[in-house]
């Protein structure tokens, strides 16, 4: 058995620092690199794209990134993990293949993670029981499976344990919780039991630092953000693991950012709710029993950590159409510039009304004013205003309206309040609404399947 | 004497569905004291009157002189469904750390 692995964060989002990867596998010694691509709706995008073209349906910024990285893994014998794969990681594989083929390396086995993706399968799940009833609202999905768009199961940590167990340098999976993609390579290497709860819960913490990449070593920091070095080259994250379930999160010494008790507790707290009940498929964290102590400069060590048994279910995320959406805004100078975009979004909503347009929801934000902490802001002078960018949106189910508010904009320049600006880019267009319908499943319903494909 | 909460505490707020959560942590043990006493539910609620229109949940993490409050029905229906130019909440924290307090 290893005395320790490390574990780097690679991405935090689809869209992160497309070089971070990069950094983290040419910078110094690591052992995974694990990269989180998936957000709540990015499974809807990514299925709208292989309803178009069934070799697509993953984040496609994983083969180019692969050309770059493929031959420093392969020196090194670094194992990538990611959840890349999205609603078609066996297309991903390929992809990655093809480039693998390219560089003229072989020898490798990817692993595909498949299962999770239970759209086809929805009315067998039905009236197999699974109501998939909505987290929040208690309603059956059988209300939106007509405009469902995608439908999926977060796995956990076990079915990525399986790929490695079968000898797989890269794991390509759908949707898998962030948290599993840390925690997976510490049971596989130090052979936890999958029954030692508070391992998984320390591996776990692990995971929730380690997935939003830089917001655990100083990006987004709200402490003194002004003393982070080198945010234009960061180091994401690393989690050096041991046997005993400590872990250490640290960064490589010569990329930037920082890890401090401050930087690590941000991200602790990051979308948490009841801190003694952080539920994965693995196990159900203790976020009251984390403790951090300093282990010398940029490495914060993480121990104590408790946790309590699974739960029967698996987490369902679907996604489903809601309508439309359109946003459009304009700049007011000063005089009275507040008073201007005030004005203007009276005229804006008496010109639509007449129309006849409807919406669900038609909001206005003045920013530059208050429209990030609304009543919370602080009144000011409006002589000491110097602009204001007035924000409208419009959301609903008529399409016409929706198209007709993106039509009504830019006259406001010519028939509104004076000194305007910023109408650029023409009319703004409806967009369509993807809503999120978050459920439990049985776990017994539905099985990961783990499939090797060898280079 | 009064006291701004930038001074002994930062944090980090995010989303969860139409619920927002924002993390509150204490530099020391004395702030956390502070954030303890004085950081309830209710001023958190009335604080952000206008903005939480829901309930107000909250958490103690005292092993990282944490609090984590739950802001219901704060995000205008959620990250994906949201017109709000802050649709995940990400400048809640910042705007809580605004707080005056009176010793």
């Amino acid at each position: 058995m290893k005395e320790k692995i490390r574990i780097a964060s690679g991405q935090g989002f689809w869209g992160d620092l497309i070089e971070a990867p990069y950094w983290q596998v040419t910078s110094g010694d690591i052992d995974y690199l694990v990269m989180d691509y998936l957000a709540e709706v990015t499974m809807s995008i990514l299925q709208k794209q292989k309803n178009k073209d069934p070799q697509l349906g993953y984040a496609r910024d994983i083969p180019p990134l692969m050309r770059r990285i493929l031959p420093f893994c392969k020196e090194k014998g670094i194992k990538v993990i990611t959840n890349g794969g999205g609603v078609n990681p066996r297309a991903c594989a390929e992809a990655i293949a093809v480039v693998a083929g390219e560089l003229g390396i072989s020898g490798l086995k990817i692993a595909v993670v498949e299962g999770d993706n239970i759209k086809d399968r929805l009315d067998e799940l039905i009236d197999a029981g699974a109501a998939l009833e909505n987290m929040e609202t208690g309603e059956p999905v059988t209300m939106v499976k007509e405009k469902l768009l995608s439908a999926n199961v977060y796995f956990g940590a076990f079915p990525i344990v399986e790929a490695l167990q079968k000898g797989a340098d890269i794991v390509i999976t759908g949707r898998t919780t962030d948290t599993g993609l840390t925690l997976a390579p510490m049971i596989h290497e130090f052979g936890w039991d999958k029954e030692d709860f508070d391992k998984m819960a320390a591996g776990t913490v692990a995971g929730h630092i380690l997935e939003c990449g830089m917001q655990a070593t100083g990006g987004n920091f709200l402490g003194d953000w002004e003393s982070i070095e080198n945010m234009e080259k960061p180091g994401f994250p690393i989690a050096e693991a041991f046997p005993n379930g400590e872990v250490v999160i640290t960064k490589h010494e010569s990329l930037g950012g920082a890890v401090t008790i401050e930087t690590v507790s941000e991200q602790l707290l990051y979308e948490i709710g009841d801190p003694r009940e952080y539920i994965t498929p693995d196990c159900v964290a203790d976020f009251t029993t984390i403790q951090l102590s300093y282990d010398g400069k940029d490495r914060v060590k993480m121990s104590g950590v408790k946790g309590r048994p699974y739960t029967p279910f698996f987490k369902v995320s679907c996604s489903y159409e809601y309508g439309f959406s359109s946003f459009a805004t304009l700049t007011y100078s000063w005089p009275q510039a507040l008073t201007k975009a005030e004005a203007a979004d009276r005229i804006l909503r008496k010109r639509l009304e007449a129309l006849g347009c409807t919406f669900e929801e038609f909001r206005t934000e003045f920013v530059g004013y208050n429209a990030c902490h609304g009543n919370a802001a602080r009144e000011v002078d409006e002589d000491q205003i110097n602009e204001i960018m007035v924000r409208f949106a419009v959301r609903g189910q008529h399409r016409p309206s929706i198209e007709r508010f993106g039509q009504e904009i830019a006259p406001l320049i010519l028939t509104g309040p004076p000194a305007v600006t910023g109408f650029a880019g023409g009319r703004p267009k409806p967009s369509s609404v993807v809503a999120y319908w978050p459920a439990l499943i049985k776990k017994e319903l539905v099985i990961p399947v783990v499939n090797i494909v060898e280079i | 004497m009064k006291i701004r909460l930038k001074d002994i505490a930062h944090g980090r707020s995010g989303d969860k569905g139409d619920a927002a959560n924002v993390g509150i942590i204490a530099y020391d043990d004395e702030g956390y004291g502070i954030i303890k006493k004085h950081l309830t539910r209710e001023r958190v609620k009335e604080y952000f009157e206008g903005v939480c229109l829901g309930e107000v949940e909250r958490y103690e993490l005292p092993n990282l002189r944490a609090l984590n409050f739950i802001l219901h029905n704060t995000l205008g229906g959620g990250g994906t469904v949201s017109l709000k130019l802050d649709a995940q909440g990400k400048t809640l924290a910042a705007a809580l750390l605004r707080m005056e307090i009176e010793l």
